[in-house]
């Protein structure tokens, strides 16, 4: 059984949202997939501890055929941890509420938000765990397929027009990807990573290689919306089903992000990218603007959605710059910071939801006053908006720590002077929302309003639990993370 | 020349590429956009065929008659474009969905007119709530 758990992680969502449309119930269906989410966990969390105490990877061949002829799937640290960040995150939002609130769907059609979630699982989980190149294309086109309905499913108008511009960006991405992945396998003539790894070596002087790095990197760069090619993201995080937006938000970057360490460390290898093509040239500017400008930016919005959209590009900034930095120290805070932004930024998405659930607004100014009226929601967003910030106490210190020493130990003082400065944006427009909720007067003509059930409540808690109990006791996730960058990089611990 | 002779497959997928990304960009009416990125699309598919061809090659088959032949097409790339092309034809359809409730629910699928009424319904939204004040 548990040999074979690296396929079961993404078989399982895939057969499970299948049942969910046969089944054509919304309760079984909402069972099924959390059952299913915490299944994902499970798997996750032992295929982790498998590799930490061994530290062997675990290999597995789809359907008994060799590696570099048949498709391979290859857990270790890296993405048992990442596998463990995307499995946690439906297994919260998936019970939160009554399942529904935000959906533009007839009851009776409810089920297929199920199915679609679990596809997008499927699809993420998959682009994780897998060893080969094209599956990788294959389950990016499943989930984000699926993401485009999930975002469609939202009650209004604005919703559709965000999924269809996420889609045509997307696909856009997608087929860069693809491309890549062709001029690879031409000059190669295999798909497997660690066999391409291996022959990259021989061929990397190549133009062709010089290209597919390209179309890689760009197309991987619109879909974990890198600066510039962020323009999807605002409008598909504000529009869409707080819910989605919080499962979204916590998951989908972060595999983009996975995908691209994966393409630099472990396929085309450290010396290539930082010393023969120098991509820190390149990509350390850009996640300083993308800190920069999705800070500024998010200073500005009257949506809190689109606040929080705004400050995740500046967070992606921080993971692509950790990546940049090519040390253990920096990437390390750049994996960490994954783990960290999935929780917080999750948990700020369902302390959205369960305001929208209440008020059914985001705009700040109607949020006036709610302090008082819904204290445990409203000292979520606090706790959620410390981490952003990096306040100690809280997982946003740890990965900033990481990423200031990386960037000494890089020896560029002024990218960790900057990584200062752009906390203290983070702090204006988290401030910003805390002023409106607990110094201003709730207006007299405002709608009365109490606190969300604990069936909310419980949910985003554990998340925004999690960014105090890591950010207290935070060896764990360092840990990990620290041997993730170490295996990445290849040096011992 | 021969070089640029040679390769003509590539040059023509590339001048389908560019022609695709162009409709995608330039176009207004949304169903317009997705026919480019079809054709987007379609440019690497047959990319990726034109990778698997030798001239002459044959099919990798052992057996009677095989004989003789030195040269084999690499049948792998064919086998991904079966995924790539059942990919294109899912993306198709979710877009075209969205773009019929996009049409149910603004009466229009030109951008730019979709753009103008959404910028609208924002500026009515503010003033309202400034009334209300």
């Amino acid at each position: 059984m548990t040999e074979h758990f690296p396929v079961l992680q993404v078989v399982v969502p895939l057969l499970a949202a299948a049942a969910c449309v046969l089944l054509r119930n919304r309760f079984a269906a909402r069972v099924l997939a959390i059952a299913v989410a915490w299944t994902c966990l499970c798997i996750a969390l032992h295929m982790l501890s498998t590799v930490l105490s061994t530290g062997e990877p675990i290999s597995y061949m789809l359907g008994g055929w060799e590696a570099p002829y048949g498709i391979e799937y290859r857990i270790d640290v890296v993405n048992a941890w990442v596998l463990v960040i995307v499995s946690m995150i439906p297994s919260v939002v998936l019970p939160f509420g009554s399942g529904s609130e935000g959906l533009d769907l007839h009851p009776d059609k409810q089920y297929l938000y199920y199915a679609a979630l679990l596809l997008c699982l499927t699809g993420l989980l998959g682009m994780t765990a897998t060893g080969d190149a094209f599956n990788v294309f294959v389950f990016l086109e499943i989930s984000s397929l699926s993401m485009y309905t999930l975002i469609a499913m939202a009650d209004s108008r604005r919703a559709f027009r965000a999924a269809y511009s996420y889609l045509i960006q997307g696909t856009i991405g997608g087929t860069f990807f693809l491309i890549g992945l062709g001029l690879l396998y031409q000059s190669t003539g295999t798909l497997n990573m660690a066999d391409l790894a291996v022959r990259l070596q021989l061929v990397w002087e190549s133009r062709t290689v010089h290209v597919a790095f390209a179309f890689i990197v760009v197309g991987l760069g619109i879909k974990l919306a890198l600066f510039p090619l962020h323009q999807w993201l605002p409008d598909a995080y504000t529009y869409a089903p707080p819910r989605v937006s919080a499962f979204v938000a916590a998951t989908a970057t972060k595999v983009g992000i996975y995908v691209l360490v994966r393409f630099l460390f472990t396929i085309f290898g450290v010396v290539f990218v930082f010393e023969v093509l120098e991509i820190q040239v390149l990509l350390v500017p850009l996640s300083i603007a993308g800190m920069f400008v999705g800070s500024f930016a998010a200073i500005n919005q009257s949506s809190v959605k689109r606040l929080l959209a705004y400050s995740s590009i500046a967070q992606i900034g921080y993971m692509t710059l950790g990546i940049s930095m090519g040390n253990v120290s920096g990437l390390a805070g750049g994996l960490v910071h994954l783990f960290n932004h999935a929780l917080t930024k999750g948990g700020l998405f369902l302390v959205v939801a369960c305001v929208v659930a209440r008020l059914n607004t985001d705009r700040l100014d109607d949020w006036a006053g709610l302090g008082r009226k819904m204290p445990w929601t409203m000292a979520a967003l606090v706790v959620g908006g410390l981490s952003l910030i990096g306040i100690p106490g809280t997982v946003g210190l740890v990965s900033k720590w990481y990423l200031v020493l990386g960037a000494f130990e890089r020896g560029w003082p002024i990218i960790a002077v900057l990584i200062m400065l752009s906390s203290l944006l983070a702090g204006v427009y988290v401030w910003r929302v805390l002023e409106v909720v607990y110094f201003r007067p709730r207006p007299a003509d405002a709608p009365d309003v109490e606190e969300v059930p604990l069936s909310m409540l419980i949910p985003t808690w554990i998340l925004i639990g999690g960014t105090i109990v890591f950010g207290i006791g935070a060896e764990w996730p360092s840990t990990v993370a620290l041997q993730a960058a170490q295996s990445l990089l290849g040096v011992g611990p | 020349m021969s070089s640029f002779a040679g390769h003509w497959v590539y040059w023509l997928s590339i001048a389908l590429m560019m022609i695709g990304l162009y409709a995608v960009i330039s176009r207004d009416n949304l169903v317009k956009k997705l026919m480019g990125l079809n054709i987007f699309q379609v440019s690497v598919i047959m990319f990726y065929v034109a990778l698997g061809k030798i001239i002459g090659g044959t099919p990798p088959i052992l057996g009677p008659g095989a004989e003789g032949f030195a040269y084999f097409s690499n049948p792998l790339p064919h086998v991904l474009m079966l995924t790539a092309i059942v990919v294109g034809v899912a993306t198709t359809a979710v877009g075209l969905a969205l773009v019929v409730r996009i049409r149910e629910a603004y009466g229009t699928a030109e951008e730019d007119q979709i753009v103008q009424m959404d910028r609208d319904e924002a500026l009515a939204a503010e003033r309202s709530r400034r009334v209300r004040r």
